[in-house]
């Protein structure tokens, strides 16, 4: 290959440069600092060409690399993105930089060990989405755990020890059902391969209980109801970097699970059970909007209000069969998928928003508890300000990033069934009773205590952090066509896979 | 002439954001000079605009802006679509924006939040702009939200005061319900039109006047009503139709300027130029026109009794945008569209000039708000007495004003209607007129007539405010008087909406009203009916309860205490949803959370599953307690069982 490995520099920069972070820690917090700093930057600038020289005219995987790993079984190092995948190492690498900014005079304990956590964590996440070989992709998908374990059980808060071991706990047993998976694939197939996943064929059965194995191997992650009371209590307890990446980023996993594996690889099973992924994300995006507004704890709150929003992307990309069912045609289901896909994308700016947000006010009062505020827009209006944008993006304000793939994922869905929409749209009001109650508890009102008279409004760093997030937002949202013109192959050619039968 | 729009739309834009943005820097004077310029610039590009399309009869615009997204071979385009509804329409938001911006200078002198507020303003012009000039669905539900979230800012301005965050909350949430139908009405246009173009989806709607959808089991939905019925709820969140009104009153919260711009005469509009646009639509389904129509006359009529119990100067005039709402949604379900966009342009100018007059009182009276406070005020502050009656008359239709020409038509064109529960809205928007002149004329009556009810020192402090608030009012009080004369016919009865709405012959109430329109003067003698004589004789009642023997209403309220005790509570609709839907979504998200979350799934299920590990493991270690002699007893046990079992 004349051209240079860039998805391999993306992987091993940030982990060398955590390595590297970790051995020089001894010259003092501000040399760790900056060098985490130039890596993550450095890191991201790698990352921009995967974008401007990417061909969106191709559904195929490019920048591939591969080489031989284990050839006793088959496994290779074979990494490669496509335009569902390829958007998310750009998430990952932007991210990235804003959350080490985010830990900059915040952290102050064992501060190498906390940046390099996040740089190392950073390679592996990138991992996850280019991995093309099984193995590989099993590799990282378990690695990424522990640097977020360690962030959470380390930085965390008062409870911390078992909000990381609850963490664990259930992602790990979700992945041990996609390791069986994965090896039963590799005994049809012989070999580790995905994309040759996606090609063989299975009896129903075996598509079913292959299909369950990896919902609840994503559906974890997502996460999905019933299996997501550990998210409100890892958020509660990480710090505002370990939130950030985990809504940001690691909730986005699972979801790209479910495209990459089990549309693909199990579309018959897919079809057969499509209701259930349907219900579920229902449950989602209403139940959980209700608990959300019972909570007290800001953290706890934009959780849930996570989890309803993954509630939409599950859905989008589960609305194709019933739209082939009803027109013969997957017609209108690419603006289902796409929505999702643009819903991650979004959702990755603005729940980091809202985390670093909380962050702030948690930096200066040491309370989550929206009853511990009120008139805050007193004394740190530039503050509010920043708020209330990333609320009104949180409840899909056209205009905002949020708004777009909801908009894309209801219109589809319409075409799916009427009901379904009806119910997605009670989001419209459940998302803003949610959301701009909080606000209006925390930003607006007098002045409600001393501690919030004597906040301090925004410095300059959180200004940077907020603004960028701002622009990435507001842009996204009144342009959103760069995005989702760089997926139409790659979301066609999985639309035929998903409803193309491959029984035995 | 793309320039011209694109210029028109920007220069509020821009406006906005260097005062929100910069208004630190530029100051003050900086701040309202901005953007007094930027909607100027609207404003002068507006009659430019006017000029162009409806005087030189240039051809209707209809072009891309830029295109926003192309999904499963659907495009979202950003774009314009100019005819002389859009004309009409930008005339009125920008000058009536305008006259809001010079107002404010003087309302807002001594308010903190002063570049904050005209950033504010700014930005609602440029949102309401793009809605009033929008090609497509997508872009019209962008300035549907954005003026939204502009009220939603400006209700809650003064955001220390409970009431006003509350207020903001209530409007928001209310809207959502409202756009919650309307965004399914879009996804419906979409499934069925293939389209969210305007043009292209008028263009199909006759082919799909007979399309049925089968909803629900059984029952075979019209698409075409369906997705009218569902685009009106949008219409009854944002122009505040019965059942979802209630946040209208509480909008009065924000600063008076708004409450003449956002919540009288531009953004609470909304919903009847949406209907009027969607004319194409609408006059295919007669259910919807229907539904339309009894939803209207409610509002217009009921609405109308709030206000005659209401003490607040502004909260009477929300209760009376609200019954003119009606009377225009009521137009709309006549099929009479002209008729209800003539009268939203008259309202819009004689409701922001009362509004802005009430605003001038409020200055005067230092920020008091009961009208029982007042009275006796004519003589201190002539100019707002002298614009506040020319807008009071055409707001209850005296003959020769603006506001007659517009209701008198929607009242005989509504006469006409064959749509099933027109009878009852005639009769409805005919007792609304007197309804209307009563609360009007008692407001007046009490605020500017009578006993002065203050007390010395605000007397001495009691004088006409500064020129940028009177100029306003002036040059709002000639269009209020004098617009209805000149655009009623050809408005109604010419072809000024030729091509942008869409009458079918059967519906056209306005063309059989037109075989005997001749000209404003035979209107208004034609019109010498039964609405003016129940207009004059709610003055006279007004005159009489409040000036003449101002003991009676008092005795009438202690008698029918009841009456007046639920008219009080505006029919209890707040009480309901404040009960009903917020406490109740309130319950049902605790007892999600602790029964759901908390018990179930991880008292029962996560860590039940954590203890039944550790009850095994307890269990399973004293069965390996160690001891020899255990063991022994086990395994004899054991043998005797087996040993019964086999042998």
């Amino acid at each position: 290959m004349s051209e240079l490995p860039l998805l391999s520099i993306v992987i091993w920069l940030p982990i060398i440069g955590g390595l590297l972070v970790l051995a020089v820690q001894k010259a003092g917090d501000d040399a760790v600092r900056w060098l985490s700093l130039g890596v993550a930057i450095l890191t991201f600038l790698i990352s921009l060409p995967l974008f401007s020289k990417f061909d969106t005219s191709i559904y195929q995987m490019q920048f591939v690399e591969l080489h031989s790993w284990i050839p006793a079984f088959n496994i290779n190092y074979n990494l490669g993105v496509d335009g569902i995948s390829m958007p998310f190492i750009l998430l990952t690498t932007f991210i990235t930089v804003l959350t080490i900014l985010a830990g900059w005079e915040v952290i102050k304990k064992k501060t190498a060990q906390y940046m390099a956590a996040f740089l190392i964590m950073e390679g592996l996440m990138i991992g996850v989405f280019c991995a093309l070989d099984g193995v590989l992709f099993y590799v990282f998908w378990e690695a990424m755990l522990i640097p977020m374990f360690i962030i959470i059980g380390v930085w965390g808060g008062e409870n911390r020890v078992y909000a990381a071991i609850k963490f664990f706990l259930y992602t790990f047993l979700g992945s041990v059902l996609l390791l069986i998976a994965i090896i039963y694939l590799f005994f049809q197939t012989g070999n580790f391969s995905i994309l040759d996943f996606h090609d063989v064929k299975l009896t129903l059965t075996a598509q079913i209980l292959i299909f369950l194995a990896f919902l609840v191997a994503f559906g974890v992650k997502v996460p999905m109801w019933p299996v997501h009371t550990w998210l409100p209590d890892a958020h509660v307890e990480a710090p505002t970097g370990g939130s950030v990446v985990l809504a940001a980023i690691m909730l986005k996993m699972g979801a790209y699970g479910f495209v990459r594996f089990m549309l693909p690889i199990t579309p018959d099973a897919s079809s057969e059970l499509d209701w259930l992924i349907i219900s579920l994300s229902l449950i989602a995006i209403i139940y959980i909007a209700f608990v959300a507004l019972a909570q007290d704890d800001m953290k706890k709150l934009i959780a849930y209000s996570s989890i309803s929003h993954m509630g939409f992307v599950t859905l989008g990309f589960y609305i194709v069969y019933l739209i082939y069912d009803r027109t013969g045609s997957v017609a209108g289901a690419a603006m289902g998928v796409e929505g999702a896909l643009v819903q991650m994308v979004s959702h990755g700016f603005i729940s980091g928003a809202l985390f670093l947000c909380v962050g702030v006010l948690y930096d200066r009062m040491h309370s989550r508890s929206i009853s511990a505020y009120g008139g805050v827009v007193n004394t740190m209006p530039v503050f509010a300000a920043f708020f209330v944008l990333f609320a009104m993006a949180n409840i899909g304000l056209p205009g905002t990033s949020g708004f777009v793939g909801e908009f894309m994922i209801i219109l589809a869905t319409f075409k799916a069934n009427f009901w379904l929409a009806l119910l997605a749209a009670t989001t419209l009001i459940l998302g803003a009773a949610y959301t701009l109650w909080m606000v209006k508890r925390v930003i607006f009102g007098e002045v409600a205590n001393d501690q919030v008279a004597a906040l301090k409004d925004v410095n300059n760093r959180e200004f940077f952090i907020l603004g960028i997030l701002a622009i990435c937002v507001l842009w996204l949202g009144v342009y959103p066509a760069p995005l989702v013109d760089v997926m139409h192959p790659s979301v066609d050619h999985l639309l035929q896979q998903a409803v193309q039968s491959k029984l035995l | 002439m793309e320039y011209v729009y694109l210029g028109a739309v920007l220069g509020p834009l821009l406006g906005a954001i260097i005062a929100g943005f910069f208004g630190k820097f530029i100051g003050r004077e900086g701040a309202h000079t901005v953007t007094i310029f930027g909607v100027g610039v609207a404003f002068i590009l507006s009659l430019i605009t006017f000029n162009h399309i409806v005087l030189n009869g240039a051809p209707i615009y209809n072009e891309t802006v830029y295109t926003w997204l192309i999904s499963d071979g659907i495009t979202f385009e950003i774009g314009f679509l100019v005819d002389s509804l859009t004309a009409m329409m930008m005339l009125v938001v920008t000058f009536v924006s305008l006259m809001v911006h010079i107002y404010t200078i003087g309302y807002m002198r001594d308010d903190p939040g002063y570049q904050r507020f005209f950033s504010y303003i700014s930005l609602f012009t440029f949102s309401m702009l793009m809605l009033v000039m929008a090609n497509n669905f997508m872009q019209l539900f962008f300035g549907w939200e954005a003026v939204g979230l502009v009220s939603y800012l400006l209700i809650g301005f003064w955001f220390k005061r409970p009431t006003a965050t509350y207020a903001k909350l209530k409007a928001f949430l209310v809207n959502r319900v409202g756009d919650f139908g309307f965004i399914l009405g879009i996804a419906a246009i979409l499934m069925y039109f293939d389209s969210l173009d305007y043009a292209t989806v008028f263009a199909a709607a006759p082919a799909m006047a007979d399309a049925t959808a089968k909803i629900a089991v059984g029952t075979e939905w019209s698409v075409i009503t369906m997705i009218c019925i569902l685009l009106f709820i949008g219409a009854m969140g944002k122009s505040a139709q019965v059942p979802l009104h209630v946040w209208l009153p509480d909008s009065m919260e924000g600063p008076t300027p708004i409450s003449a711009l956002i919540h009288a005469a531009t953004m609470v509009t909304a919903g009847i130029f949406l209907v009027a646009r969607m004319s194409p639509l609408y006059e295919f389904s007669e259910v919807a026109l229907s539904f339309v129509m009894v939803i209207g006359a409610i509002t217009a009529l009921f609405m109308g009794f709030l206000g005659i119990v209401q003490n607040d100067i502004k909260r009477v005039i929300a209760y009376s945008t609200l019954s003119q709402l009606g009377y225009m949604t009521v137009a709309l379900g006549a099929s009479a569209y002209a008729a209800g966009i003539f009268h939203l342009m008259t309202h819009a100018f004689f409701k922001a000039l009362l509004f802005l007059a009430a605003g001038s009182v409020i200055i005067a009276m230092h920020h008091e708000q009961n009208i029982f406070k007042m009275g006796g005020l004519k003589k201190y502050l002539p100019i707002t007495y002298w614009c506040m009656f020319i807008g009071a008359i055409a707001l209850i239709g005296f003959p020769g004003m603006s506001g007659f020409f517009s209701k008198d038509a929607i009242i005989e064109a509504v006469k006409l209607s064959t749509v099933p529960g027109a009878e009852f809205a005639y009769w409805a928007v005919l007792l609304g007129v007197f309804v209307t002149a009563l609360y009007t004329f008692r407001m007046f009556f009490i605020v500017f007539h009578g006993k002065e009810r203050f007390d010395k020192h605000t007397r001495e402090h009691l004088h006409e405010p500064s020129k940028v608030v009177t100029l306003p009012l002036i040059l709002l009080a000639i269009p209020s008087a004098l617009i209805g004369f000149v655009a009623i016919g050809p408005l109604l009865f010419g072809d000024y909406f030729n091509e942008v709405i869409t009458v079918l012959p059967e519906h056209d109430v306005l063309a059989k009203l037109g075989e005997y329109y001749t000209g404003p003067f035979a209107f208004i003698l034609y019109g010498l009916g039964w609405p003016v004589f129940l207009a004059l004789a709610g003055v006279a009642v007004a005159w009489f309860l409040y000036v003449k023997r101002p003991d009676i209403p008092e005795k009438i309220k202690q008698r029918c205490s009841g009456l007046h005790d639920f008219m009080s509570r505006a029919y209890g609709f707040d009480a309901f949803n404040d009960s009903f839907f917020a406490g109740g979504s309130r319950g049902l998200g605790r007892f999600f959370w602790k029964e759901g979350d908390a018990k179930l799934i991880d008292g029962v299920m996560v860590n039940g599953t954590a203890n039944a590990v550790g009850h095994i493991a307890k269990f399973i270690r004293y069965v390996q307690s160690g001891y020899l002699y255990h063991y022994a007893f086990v395994m004899i046990i054991g043998l005797l069982l087996m040993l019964t079992f086999f042998v």
